[in-house]
Order: structure tokens, then sequence, then C-alpha cells
């Protein structure tokens, strides 16, 4: 029964990989139907995954437990409760408290830790003497990194138009970034056809057996 | 008789020309007061083996660490000590030697109480430039607020949103607007919804269709509530539909598959994809490039850029996603903290400067000070 069930998930996975792939000429009822399998799939999964990994671990469990040592996450059930709230038309407007709270508190630490990782780290990362190196190579590449770092910080200051000697450097600042942009597209691209190979060689491998899996 | 004397000569000398040991027990300054760090130094003092030992108040003692006379932390060490320590309780520590039989001397015992401090002064620089950068915004708001013009460059992406929607309008298709697969707690997301409220508006206005798919169940609650009040700011609160906001699901490529269909189905004149993206960046900007859609996007995601300036019209480049809402909605406040952003870049950027000057002459203490540990 194990092995009927293999050869079912395997025959089951090339469908949908073909009913995938079939996209690529156009929109058609194979596509239309993988898709509303996979939508719906997933969102059952990550609903029962929020419930057995979320909500029971981290709440129910600790509270039916040890209540004492736990009540404080009453708190975020809480919360949780008033975002629910948005089903009761009157009482709808309670779930704007939640929101503003996670919002605020996401605003918040997230300008403490950039400033420090996005900042701070960048500016003493970047303050080198660009002429100290073993060779010509590291020299240039320490010359490119400062030149890049200014160059592109003026091209993200808003405040300015970018014209004159200003916008010399804001342009400067935006090849870098293009030239950073293009090295970071051929990389991914690669990593992108690694993934074309690993469905072909569920197609020839696990499903047809014409190469070893 | 003689030997006796003699040996007991010898003992005395000993004793007069031995090394007493040195023992310091000292507060980790910048912490929580959970640590102390224990240091010795052992030259000339007698014994095979040596012990740091915690003493409570019955005598009871827990060794911390054991070293001989092969070990690294022979004659002198250090160690910090972190386990269940209370801030502002006086511990005692034994430093002990032992000979061959491992039978224990105390050698010295000292206290230490480990303090937490209130400010952690290694992040000085940490507050400075983030005083720097509140006050400026703060500054700015309140200039702006009173009146004060505050000017900002041209960003080509937002400008052609109004085309966007008119375009969209003319054709009788709705408009997509993809808010990214982050939850809130991702401030690209924040940015996206930002725009969204800005987006909707404009919709409102011209009586066309929105269509927002999301993948979280809080960014799904928040869009509906920035599309609502985008309807009733423009003064067309019957024209809210809230289905236009729907939930397809958490799961990433589940969320593109749905985005995808809805794009080639629907068939949108004009796609929007503002927030936080992974690998589905390139799937979402391709199939609505096919799809002869104009595409804004914006992101902060320094590996996904490179695929909506491939695939799309225009592109919010990392900050600029940030500035869009100040730029389109022109509001005092936002505006006001864009100008000081832009301040506090200003003032990093001269810090920056003066930084790798400093560096060229070899005076450290500007990038000394300024890294935080």
């Amino acid at each position: 029964m194990t092995h009927f069930f293999n050869v079912f998930g395997i025959w089951l996975g090339a469908a949908f990989t073909f009913a995938i792939f079939s996209f690529l000429y156009k929109d058609n009822p194979f596509y239309k139907v993988a898709e509303q399998i996979f939508v719906g799939l997933s969102a059952g999964y990550w609903f029962i995954y929020t419930i057995f990994n979320i909500l029971i671990p981290n709440l129910f469990l600790p509270l039916s437990t040890d209540f004492a040592a736990n009540w404080i996450k009453l708190i975020p059930a809480f919360l949780g409760v008033l975002m629910l709230m948005r089903l009761v038309p009157n009482a709808e407007w309670m779930s704007r408290y939640p929101i503003a709270l996670l919002i605020g508190t996401t605003s918040g630490l997230a300008f403490l830790r950039y400033l420090k990782s996005d900042v701070i780290n960048q500016i003493t990362a970047t303050m080198i003497n660009p002429f100290v190196g073993n060779n010509w190579v590291t020299v240039v590449g320490q010359i490119l990194l400062v030149v890049g770092t200014i160059t592109g910080v003026i091209y993200f200051y808003f405040s300015k138009k970018h014209e004159g000697a200003f916008g010399v450097s804001a342009k400067i600042g935006i090849y870098f970034l293009m030239v950073s942009f293009g090295a970071a597209f051929g990389y991914t691209a690669m990593a992108r056809v690694s993934l074309l190979i690993g469905r072909l060689q569920f197609l020839l491998g696990d499903w047809l057996g014409i190469i070893s899996p | 008789m003689k030997h006796t004397v003699f040996i007991l000569f010898l003992l005395t000398t000993a004793l007069l020309f031995a090394q007493s040991p040195i023992f310091t027990i000292a507060d980790i300054p910048n912490d929580d007061g959970s640590a102390l760090v224990i240091t010795w130094d052992c030259t000339g003092v007698q014994g095979e083996q040596f012990f740091v030992s915690l003493q409570d108040a019955e005598n009871h003692t827990l060794d911390i660490t054991a070293f001989n006379r092969e070990s690294s932390s022979f004659p002198r060490g250090s160690l910090i000590y972190r386990d269940s320590l209370t801030a502002g309780k006086q511990y005692h520590f034994v430093l002990a030697s032992a000979d061959s039989a491992l039978v224990r001397t105390p050698l010295i015992s000292k206290t230490g109480t480990p303090r937490a401090q209130w400010f952690n002064t290694d992040k000085i620089s940490l507050l400075i430039m983030a005083l720097i950068l509140a006050i400026s915004i703060v500054y700015f708001i309140y200039s702006a607020k009173g009146g004060k013009n505050l000017y900002i460059r041209r960003i080509n992406g937002l400008e052609a949103m109004e085309e966007s929607v008119g375009r969209a309008t003319e054709m009788g298709r709705p408009i997509l607007f993809v808010p990214g697969i982050n939850d809130l707690d991702d401030m690209q997301t924040i940015a996206g919804l930002t725009i969204l409220g800005q987006l909707a508006f404009k919709i409102a206005e011209h009586d066309s269709k929105l269509l927002v798919p999301v993948s979280r169940s809080m960014v799904l609650s928040t869009a509906r509530e920035i599309v609502k009040e985008a309807y009733l700011k423009a003064g067309r609160p019957d024209a809210y539909d809230p289905d236009c906001v729907f939930y397809l699901t958490d799961d990433q490529f589940g969320y593109v598959a749905g985005v995808d269909g809805i794009i080639v189905r629907e068939k949108p004149a004009a796609n929007f994809y503002l927030g936080a993206f992974y690998a589905e960046s390139l799937i979402l900007a391709e199939t609505g490039f096919s799809s002869g859609a104009i595409q804004t996007a914006g992101t902060a995601m320094p590996s996904q850029i490179p695929f909506f300036v491939a695939a799309c019209d225009y592109t919010l480049i990392g900050e600029e996603l940030f500035a869009a809402s100040a730029y389109l909605s022109k509001e005092p406040h936002q505006l006001g903290s864009l100008k000081g952003q832009d301040v506090g870049k200003a003032v990093f950027l001269i810090v920056l400067i003066v930084g790798i000057i400093l560096e060229i002459f070899g005076v450290h203490d500007l990038k000394n000070f300024l890294t935080v540990h």
C-alpha cells in the first residue's frame, strides 16, 4: 500500500508539474486546476500550521499547564481576540488597536535596528584608508567602495534637485547601483536554473527513471 | 636538631619569598548586572592544581574552573562568570590551591557584586545618531506644519501613478496592488500599505476598480482599513467594496500562483508591487509584463530589485519606497519626516567623509567611537 501511494504521489507530482509548466504556453484549464488546488491546499495547510505550531505550543499549552507563570500571554491572546472583532460589524473598530500596537512597535524596533545595521555599521565599514592594500586590486576595490557608498547616499537624497555636481554624483551613484543589480541578476538567474534542473531531475529520475535520481 | 633548624629556616625563607596570588572580582560594565569578570595571577604560588570556586553563606563551594601548571590559564587567566547571578547581590569567590593528593588550601577569597547599568556607554554613538535624526525629523515636521515649503525631488515611478490610474479607468480594467509577502512586522509592508492609501484615494476619485490580494491576515485587516479610509476621504464611501482586498494564502508560491491567475484572467491595466518580495518578484513582474500592464514596483530587498528593474516600467529603489508616501501625500508630517531623514543623511555623509580623511592620516578615534560593540 505504501508503494502504491509513493508511485501515486510521483505521478501526481509529475502531473502538477506539467500543469504548472503549461502556463508557459498560455492560461489553460490544467493550470487553473493546479493553481486552485495549490492555493486552497496551502491556505488550509497554513491554517492548521498556525493552530498546531503557534497557538497550541505558545498559548494554550503554557496557559493550561502553568497559568501563574504564563498569565502574561493573555495580553497577546486578548489582542488576537480584538482582531477577530472585525467579524462583528459594530465592534469592528476594536481591531484597530492591535494593528496600531503592531505597527508602532515594529517602527520603533526597526528604527534602532536599521540605524545600527544600515547606518552606523555601514559608516564604520566604509571608514577606511582606501589607499592601503596588499595589491592594486585591493586599493581599487577600496576606492570603489568609498566612492560607491558616498555617491549612492547622494542618489537617495530627496531634498535637492539632481543637477550640477550634485546631479553628477547622484548619477554615478545610480551607475554603481545598476552594476550591483546586474551582478545580482546574473547570480540569481543561475540559482533559478538550478531550480529548473531540480524539476527536470524529478521528472526524468523519480518519474520516468531515465536518469538515476 | 641541626636538621630541624635547617628545615625550619628553609620553610621560613620560602614563605617570605613566596608571592601571594592576585585575585580580583569585577563587575562587567554596560550590562544588565548578570555577570562578573574573575581574574587571577598565581605566579610563584605553590600547588599542583588550582580552583576558583563560588562560596555560599553556608560555606558550600561550587567550582567554577580548575587549572594546573600545564593549563593555558596558568599562571594568569580570567573568565566571565554569568551563571544565574542576580544584580546587586554580593557573591564570594575563593581561589584555592591543591597538592598532588588534591588536598585544597584556600589562598585568597574576594567578593564581587554584579551591577546593572541604566546606560550602555558602548552605544553612545547610536544615541547621538538617533538624536540627530529624531531632532531633525521633529524640527522639520513642525516647520512643514508651520507652512514652510519643503522641496522633494521628482521620483519617476510615482509620477506615473496618476497616469496608471487614468489608463486603467479609460480601459475599464482593474488596478492590481500587491503589498509583498511579509507581515506587518516588516517596514516595507507598512510603506507599501501607506502608498496603497494614496493609490486607493486616486482610484476612488477615478471610480476605477482595485484588487489587493494579500498573504497575511494582519495585512488583510490593515489593507481593508486603509482602503476604506481612502474611499471615505475621497467622498466615495458607497464605492468601497470590502472584497477588493482579499486573502489568498500564506504560502509564498501558492500566493504567487493565485496572483498570476488574477493577472492573466482579470487583465489589470496597472500593477503595483510595493513591499517586501523574495523569489516571487520575477514571476509576478514577468507575468504582469506579458499581460501588457503598466507596472510599478518598489522594494528594499536588494536581491529582488534587479528583477523589478528588468521587468517593470518604473521601479522604486530601496529608500524611494519609504519616501513615496510623503511624495504622494504632501502631508506636512510625512514631508517633514522625509526632510529630517535627509538632514540625517547629510550629517552621516559628512561624518563618513571626515572619518575617511582621519583614517588616511592614521587617526582612528572617530571610527572607534562610532563602532557599536
